[in-house]
């Protein structure tokens, strides 16, 4: 058994999710890499709104594949630390937001 | 961040500038305990192996490791310290061959190939034999480091030669990291020099392509995505333009394969190489098409195998008594480093083959 939740070498056997439900597994690895694609937004855009993303859902896996992608893209590390403020700003925003609530909810308490 | 070395593996004596040193790192470990299947194991599952030429269509010479950079992930150990240089009679041998040979394209390369003192002769020379497309690959710094290489862009138009620069990045710091302090603005200002005398220009037929290789130790992205990018970029910034961008994989051998294990990333990406193993890249691999020629007049598939020495597998192992008929016959060497070619869309160094 292991001695860490996670193992950095997991993140290369990710597609052995479909061993266990390859339909599932298979529509979700489609659907996966079809919204990666270009469209409206470059791959570019798409591997750094990732990035940010990762960061949020503090997803270790993640954070090393995005960063290893960025790269791969010529995306620099300044893009991504901007990248990964936006996540931060809106992370604290999101805290910072609910102080609305709080402070509603004081002035009725306190009327 | 690590600091850029000044001298090549060989002058600092380093157990990595034996080729056996390398070829032995390349066998063992993860290929030898069966973690990760070997290159011809990998190339026999779907019946590419052997690696059979197919006939020539590209010869390429390297005319010296002599370079004035001394860059992080050179495969050939390039450096103002390297003395190893082609001499005008091994020049003559490669002439004669190129006068008749079948090959469409002739492609200078290093080192710095401008260095070799008798450079211009055999551009002059070969440019004399009108084979179709004759690349010379600049690392656009020489432009700039002595007064004496100043007219290269003239020169260069002169002999209608296709120029072919390494650029890593569009950014200062990535190609500073990479190539050494300074070298980004003296690439800007040569490629700024190359355009004033028309190559790179849209409807040039002076042809400027630039090579990409990764900064470090992962894979190289879509090459039409990374032109875009570049364009733009060196548009945008300084009013540059070039034609088209060759990507090219680091392979694992000489500085590469130093860096990656000093950085302890060696594992991480030959298994990244390994899971991008693309079958369809293999038969379009460019030592199928090329034959490498090294500084000493000697054959080999293609420039990374010069490096690791191993010649080819042929009764004509020289210049000097080249056979294309005999080594149309020989099976290409292969090892592990194989995979840098066949990794994603391929690579080769006219960019991905696949």
């Amino acid at each position: 058994m292991s001695k860490t939740y996670y193992d950095p070498t997991d993140l290369r056997k990710f597609g052995k999710i479909s061993d266990w439900n390859e339909e599932l597994g298979s529509k979700f690895f489609d659907y996966y890499n079809t919204v990666f694609q270009e469209g409206a937004l470059s791959e570019r855009e798409k591997s750094l709104i990732a990035l940010a993303v990762a960061h949020t859902i503090q997803c270790p896996y993640c954070i090393d594949a995005y960063t290893g992608d960025g790269l791969q893209r010529g995306i620099t590390k300044e893009e991504m630390m901007e990248a990964l403020h936006v996540a931060g700003a809106i992370r604290g925003g999101a805290s910072l937001v609910h102080g609305v609530q709080m402070m509603n909810k004081v002035n009725k308490l306190e009327g | 961040m690590s600091k850029l070395k000044t001298q090549s593996l060989h002058k600092r004596d380093s157990e990595l500038a034996k080729t056996n040193k390398q070829l032995e790192i390349l066998s063992n470990g993860i290929f030898a305990n069966g973690e990760l299947p070997t290159f011809k194991d990998k190339i026999a599952e779907s019946n590419q192996f052997p690696l059979k030429p197919k006939p020539l269509e590209i010869l390429q010479i390297n005319v010296g490791y002599m370079c004035n950079q001394v860059c992080e992930h050179c495969h050939v150990d390039a450096g103002p310290d390297r003395k190893e240089i082609m001499t005008k009679e091994t020049m003559q041998q490669c002439l004669d061959v190129i006068k008749s040979t079948g090959a469409h394209t002739l492609d200078l390369t290093g080192g710095a190939p401008e260095m070799n003192p008798n450079f211009r002769w055999f551009v002059e020379e070969a440019a004399k034999v009108g084979i179709k497309d004759f690349i010379v690959r600049s690392n656009l710094t020489i432009i700039r480091a002595n007064k004496k290489y100043h007219d290269l862009p003239e020169f260069f138009k002169k002999h209608n030669v296709h120029v072919v620069s390494s650029m890593p990045h569009w950014t200062r710091g990535k190609t500073d990291k990479q190539r050494g302090e300074g070298v980004f603005d003296q690439s800007i200002q040569a490629l700024k020099d190359l355009n004033a005398v028309g190559y790179g220009m849209p409807d040039s037929n002076l042809k400027l392509d630039l090579v990409y290789n990764p900064s470090g130790a992962f894979l190289p992205a879509n090459q039409a995505a990374m032109e875009k990018d570049f364009k733009k970029a060196l548009l945008e910034d300084f009013g540059i333009q070039f034609h088209n961008l060759f990507s090219i994989t680091n392979l694992p051998i000489s500085r590469f394969l130093d860096f990656l294990i000093a950085s302890e990333n060696y594992e991480d990406y030959m298994y990244a190489l390994v899971d991008a193993f693309n079958p369809s890249a293999v038969a379009n691999v460019m030592c199928t098409n090329t034959l490498s020629v090294s500084w000493d007049g000697y054959l080999y598939d293609c420039d990374f195998n010069q490096m690791l020495d191993l010649k080819v597998a042929s009764k004509t192992k020289h210049i000097s008594n080249y056979n294309e008929e005999v080594l149309q016959n020989r099976d290409i060497i292969i090892s592990q480093h194989c995979y840098g070619c066949t990794a994603g869309a391929g690579s080769s160094c006219q960019g991905t083959v696949a």
